[in-house]
């Protein structure tokens, strides 16, 4: 933990030489601002409610975000758990929607961003439908995987215990995915982080990514910088918590005692 | 005793290749059946048909008198040599689990007073097989031969007509193997089971079984093998009756139990 702190701190550091012997050169300089030009220009945005909207910025960029992250990743897992559990477990679902899924993940989201803009408008749900087409297709496709690959001898275990195929489903299937899915929103969360904050720079009036690419036309790195790791934290909070969340829910899953 | 399974006439066969031809057997209520034979000879396709996990191409197999569908079915319990527990459950529900199918048909889990029923059921069975103090382990938790206990326990609590044993000791190390051995023996004079195993270890299939079958083609035509199938080419009984065993003796050979 200790060890894995260095290198950042050293980056840290590089960057503060940097900056000061920049700012030596030139005091105006905007490209590398010091830490107390950021503060300064942070705290309008923390703390002083916006003259035309009334909101503190920064907090509503953050909400705005979050939000269309949280319901993307939603509305993802939920597709993965459904349809990789119907696409793993049963057969025929497989050989029918197997290409269809395939075909729609190898698309790259960002070209159907533009379809997705006229069809369904420049509001929320254009975002919200970039994430899902982005993540969703990779995740079902990792869950229908993972349980096709259930050992051939559990299913039929379960099938001379007197289960019948809706309690293999429910009852063995199932709950060896939810750890699986668990992973995969892990994987899933720096894609759905892209889509976000590519559709926010396209068409928005708030969120991290429509700030960041806002500002950008002023040279404010010393607002960027500063949004930049608030994201990287959000992420890395995510990610600590899925996995809490899975060694917690599911220790069988992890090989430890509990 | 009374016949409990047999085949009559059975044939498997996948296009223009035969896996098992004409078979004709009678297996009694309450034997231990040892299967042997070569790779491809037949055995796990044997196991499949009395499984249902695949009906034959022709003839037929009855269980109890009555045909057998070819789907896998409570009445024939299985312990496969590896994945046969259930990773996600304690050793408790992986026990409970087959209970819990037949009572709970739309949720698949049991409540409140049946569900006490069930686990002191399941309980009683995994004493039997000496995991009565490992009930909340996890399989992952647990050593090979532990996992085989559990996999017979969860098999047994549905009281099979027929236990099918697919290899079942051959992961295991010797120490483990005979302590196994000795277990499935009081297991099947305790609960008077029908036993079909099959085995690659010789010496097992000998020591264990009642009577052992060795499955192999009769005949083989070079230049199309694939073209004659498998049958039983030896039937040997070992032991009269299950009794004749001694309780004590849990390192049988087969100069120890007189029959050779």
């Amino acid at each position: 933990m200790l060890l894995g702190a260095v290198p950042i701190l050293l980056l840290l550091l590089l960057y503060i030489v940097m900056a000061a012997s920049r700012h030596a050169v030139n005091p105006a300089d905007k490209i590398l601002p010091l830490p107390g030009a950021m503060v300064e220009s942070m705290s309008a945005l923390l703390f002083v409610p916006d003259q035309l909207t009334g909101q503190l910025v920064f907090w509503a960029d953050t909400a705005a975000s979050l939000q269309r992250l949280g319901i993307g990743l939603g509305i993802s897992t939920l597709t993965a758990l459904v349809v990789g559990l119907a696409l793993g477990v049963l057969p025929p679902v497989r050989a029918t929607f197997g290409p269809l899924v395939t075909g729609i993940a190898v698309i790259p989201p960002i070209a159907l961003l533009p379809i997705l803009f006229i069809a369904l408008g420049l509001g929320e749900t254009a975002k919200i439908a970039l994430i899902v087409i982005g993540i969703a297709p990779v995740m079902v496709r990792d869950i229908a995987a993972h349980v096709a690959a259930l050992p051939r001898e559990q299913i039929i275990k379960a099938l001379t215990l007197g289960a019948n195929s809706w309690q293999v489903m429910i009852r063995v299937a199932l709950p060896q995915a939810m750890p699986r899915l668990l992973h995969a929103m892990r994987l899933a969360l720096g894609p759905a982080w892209v889509f976000l904050i590519s559709a926010e720079a396209i068409a928005s009036d708030v969120g991290l990514g429509y700030r960041i690419f806002l500002v950008r036309r002023y040279l404010s790195m010393d607002v960027i910088l500063p949004y930049v790791a608030w994201i990287a934290l959000l992420a890395i909070v995510m990610d600590v918590a899925l996995t809490f969340l899975s060694r917690r829910m599911f220790p069988w899953a992890h090989g430890e005692s509990h | 005793m009374s016949t409990l399974l047999s085949f009559r006439d059975v044939w498997v066969e996948y296009g223009d290749r035969i896996i098992i031809e004409k078979l004709n057997l009678d297996i009694e209520e309450g034997a231990f059946v040892s299967i042997v034979g070569p790779s491809g000879a037949g055995k796990s396709s044997f196991l499949r048909l009395i499984l249902g996990q695949e009906g034959p191409s022709r003839g037929v197999i009855t269980l109890d008198g009555t045909a057998l569908a070819p789907e896998c079915g409570p009445d024939r319990g299985v312990v496969f040599q590896r994945y046969s527990v259930f990773p996600h459950l304690t050793v408790l529900r992986n026990t409970v689990f087959g209970l819990e199918c037949a009572k709970a048909p739309v949720l698949g889990r049991l409540f409140g007073r049946t569900r006490h029923a069930a686990e002191a059921e399941a309980t009683e069975m995994l004493n039997a097989v000496g995991l009565g103090h490992s009930l909340d382990l996890y399989p992952a938790q647990m050593s090979g031969g532990m996992q085989q206990r559990l996999a017979i326990a969860q098999a047994l609590v549905k009281r099979p007509r027929v236990l099918l044993l697919d290899e079942p000791f051959g992961a295991l190390d010797p120490g483990i193997r005979a302590d196994m051995h000795a277990l499935i023996r009081r297991l099947w004079r305790e609960y008077s089971l029908t036993i079909v195993m099959v085995t690659h270890d010789i010496r097992e299939a000998f020591t264990l079984g009642t009577r052992v079958l060795a499955l192999d083609k009769r005949r083989h035509d070079p230049h199309a093998p694939h073209r004659y199938g498998a049958t039983v080419v030896y039937d040997l009984p070992m032991r009269a009756r299950p009794e004749e065993l001694s309780e004590t003796s849990d390192d049988i050979t087969i100069d120890v139990i007189r029959n050779n």
